[in-house]
């Protein structure tokens, strides 16, 4: 395979490409992508629910941040008054862990009917109001952490093992190998994306949901309830950017740090856009966005052969902070290239950040 | 008597809305002295706002020394002086994130990227003051500020001709600006700028750069700077050709279309008009006699309190100048709070966010409270809003 690899430009396409799939297929490259995508995706589903009603949801971060603490704290009271549960050998559940979970749901719905109600009942500026949640949320999480100091954890979901056999398979056990060695909650994100994409543009709800974001007057016209039909997305939006703090906690980290989103909420944005305000695209836009973190250390510790490596290696030897930050930095670049419509034109919901105001009514 | 009545339609919402946060938070103060003081404590608030006062004016009321509150009316000269002085330091840089968002406002504009281009404008002025660090100080400084302003007002261009020409929307263009600035800027110091001799990855001395204390501990030129943009912003916004015209496609796009002023340009230059203030912010932070250089590791928050800043200042400069008086004063009475009364700062940061709440459901406060008062939204910002989904403003 070697002399493919000398071609002149040539060569080079294909020592990516071999290398691309060499990372996905014969390394852990693929799961850690999904499990880091997992909040993203999550904060992503949040943002369509909201964006495809009409609202705009810019406090995905803060809703996550508080989901985790609350979750976070739930969990960590839960154990110490339950010490003898033994995690269950199914994802190793535990009834601090459930209890935990079932607290960042709320607590992201909770923070949501906020959103919901500045934004469809006192038609408070959406933007505004995104950015105070994402200030309290940033303000009363680091102040409740730093005064309660909570010692202690609940520990984290296990991921699931699937069987040799199955991974082994050739071809596709890689993909199995991605979607299977991962815990409950990121495993739940494949279902959850499939079922809001099929929801949203195949039943009843799907078409009055966009149809109240793009033309509210029209839906109301036809009978479709506006104002209920926004609150109700808007607080199950909540669910999914709760569930995103749930496995910042329990999942992925065992302990709770300050601003520990580390701005994956606005990542999340990015990748609702990037997606085209689609389940589907959205999930996608997540996945590219972690695929090339996840590349970046699987670079650094084990570099392409040839040329390739010998280049990149050579920037990051001279380079490193530059080299490690520009991974990080492409989710914003490739958004704002999509935004400016450099790829094709990515177009929000027409009534996006309209507050509705029945006709008559004042 | 007719100025009295307006001032009050004016300023009573942001009082209301000051004076709700603070009682939401001693809420929080007292329902969290079981964890911070380990018995609940019902006088936790008052010892709490009384050090913050004390901290950022030196006014203090109460008399603590015996363990019993007692009521005591005293101000020392010496801790009102570095307290003001400390309040001044801190609102500097408010004031210009606050006009920062405020005069976008003005414009139908809303400026998220304060924290991008706080960081952008900071980093300039460290280069460019570590580049000019022999020269003499007025020389020096000029230079250093200029070149913050710069810095900020180019990383305000680029939302905003990506806004006129390509319709990308401000507010999400200027998310993605902030988190970019602040990956690339890390990468650059650590891997470039830096220099030897610190235990920590930062840029060059800034030398004769610095900003020259003029008065107290660390009373600088900076002070000076930031509220001598207030008279301008005001002229220019009010009583200028641009200002009008600024004014006018906030108000209303097609009617400015229609009257033959360009929207394409007044975007372009007042979302760089607006990078120039919170690019200065930066350059006064970063050349401030407390730093003097830029850290690789800078996190701030004065972008995004320039928005509370700008709403509760209803987006007047006047109004900013106040309102950045009022978040400065929080922020330097913290650590006094902290120390005195074992109350953790980031409470300050839950007040402004509450404050910023409640200036946001100001609709609810009049109707609830039956004040007459005027709206303190900007009408502008219902352009912002409705623009969010619409591909192009041209």
């Amino acid at each position: 395979m070697d002399f493919l690899y000398q071609i002149p430009v040539l060569g080079f396409v294909f020592q990516i490409v071999g290398y691309l799939i060499d990372a996905v297929v014969n390394t852990n490259l693929a799961p850690q992508t999904l499990a880091l995508a997992t909040p993203i995706a999550l904060g992503a589903m949040c943002g369509v629910m909201n964006e495809r009603s009409g609202v705009v949801n810019i406090g995905i971060e803060g809703m996550m941040l508080t989901a985790a603490f609350v979750g976070f704290m739930a969990a960590v009271i839960v154990d110490d008054a339950m010490p003898d549960a033994q995690p269950s050998a199914f994802f190793g559940f535990t009834p601090a862990l459930l209890v935990g979970v079932l607290a960042a749901i709320g607590a992201g719905m909770l923070v949501s009917a906020l959103h919901a109600w500045m934004s469809i009942s006192v038609r408070a500026d959406q933007i505004i109001s995104g950015t105070v949640i994402n200030i309290i949320a940033l303000g009363l999480t680091s102040y409740l952490n730093r005064t309660i100091q909570p010692s202690g954890s609940a520990g984290t979901f296990d991921s699931f093992h699937p069987p040799e056999a199955l991974v082994d398979l050739p071809i596709v056990g890689w993909i199995f190998n991605m979607f299977l060695s991962q815990g409950p909650i990121t495993m739940s994100v494949i279902v959850i994306v499939i079922i809001l994409q099929v929801l949203l543009f195949r039943s009843r709800w799907g078409l009055r949901t966009r149809a109240v974001g793009e033309h509210p007057r029209a839906a109301d016209t036809v009978g479709v309830n506006v104002f209920a039909l926004r609150y109700r997305n808007v607080i199950l939006g909540g669910i999914f950017a709760g569930l995103a703090g749930a496995w910042l906690t329990l999942e992925f980290n065992a302990s709770f740090q300050n601003g520990m989103t580390a701005n994956r909420g606005f990542i999340a944005l990015a990748a609702v856009i990037f997606g085209r305000w689609t389940p589907i695209g959205a999930f996608g836009g997540a996945l590219l966005f972690m695929f090339s973190e996840a590349l970046g250390v699987a670079i650094r510790s084990n570099p392409p052969p040839g040329d390739l490596g010998v280049w990149l290696s050579g920037i990051q030897a001279s380079y490193p902070s530059i080299y490690n930050n520009s991974f990080s930095a492409l989710p914003y670049i490739l958004t704002i290239i999509v935004l400016a419509g450099v790829v094709g034109r990515s177009i929000a919901p027409a009534a996006v950040g309209q507050p509705y105001v029945k006709e008559g009514a004042h | 008597m007719k100025l009295a009545r307006r001032i009050y339609a004016l300023s009573i919402i942001p009082i209301i809305s000051v004076l709700l946060a603070l009682l939401v938070g001693a809420i929080l103060i007292i329902v969290t002295s079981p964890a911070s003081q380990g018995e609940l404590d019902l006088l936790l608030p008052i010892k709490a706002y009384e050090a913050l006062l004390e901290g950022a004016t030196g006014i203090s009321f109460l008399n603590t020394d015996d363990g019993a509150l007692a009521f005591a009316f005293s101000i020392d000269p010496d801790r009102a002086a570095r307290a003001l002085t400390s309040t001044l330091v801190a609102a500097g840089p408010l004031v210009l994130t606050g006009l920062a968002v405020g005069v976008g406002f003005k414009a139908g504009l809303f400026n998220i990227g304060g924290t991008g281009q706080v960081l952008v404008g900071g980093i300039f002025a460290a280069l460019a003051g570590a580049a000019v660090a022999e020269q003499p100080v007025p020389v020096a400084v000029t230079i250093a500020v200029l070149a913050g302003a710069l810095g900020g007002a180019l990383y305000g261009f680029i939302p905003g001709a990506l806004k006129a020409f390509t319709g990308a929307h401000e507010v999400v263009v200027t998310i993605m600006l902030n988190s970019l600035a602040a990956f690339v800027i890390i990468g650059l110091v650590n891997d470039i700028f830096k220099i030897t001799g610190p235990t920590f990855a930062r840029t060059a001395d800034v030398g004769n750069a610095i900003l020259p204390v003029l008065f107290g501990r660390d009373g600088n030129v900076g002070i000076f700077i930031a509220f001598a943009m207030v008279p301008l912003a005001y002229f220019l916004i009010y009583r200028t050709t641009l200002g009008f015209e600024i004014r006018t496609v906030g108000a209303n796009p097609s009617a400015a279309r229609y009257a033959g002023m360009s929207p394409r340009r007044l975007i372009i230059l007042t979302l760089s008009m607006c990078g120039m203030f919170a690019g200065l912010a930066g350059a006064i932070v970063i050349l401030g006699p407390s730093l003097g250089y830029y850290p690789a590791v800078f996190g701030t928050t004065i972008g995004f309190a320039g928005i509370t800043v700008a709403l509760l200042g209803r987006s007047h400069p006047v109004g900013i100048a106040f309102a950045a008086l009022l978040l400065g004063g929080m922020n330097a009475g913290a650590p006094a709070m902290q120390i005195e009364a074992d109350i953790q700062r980031e409470i300050i940061d839950v007040i402004q966010g509450l404050i910023l709440l409640f200036l946001a459901m100001e609709v609810v406060i009049r109707r609830l409270l039956r004040v007459r008062a005027e709206s303190i939204a900007p009408e502008e910002l219902q352009t912002v809003s409705a623009s969010y989904g619409q591909g192009s403003t041209t």
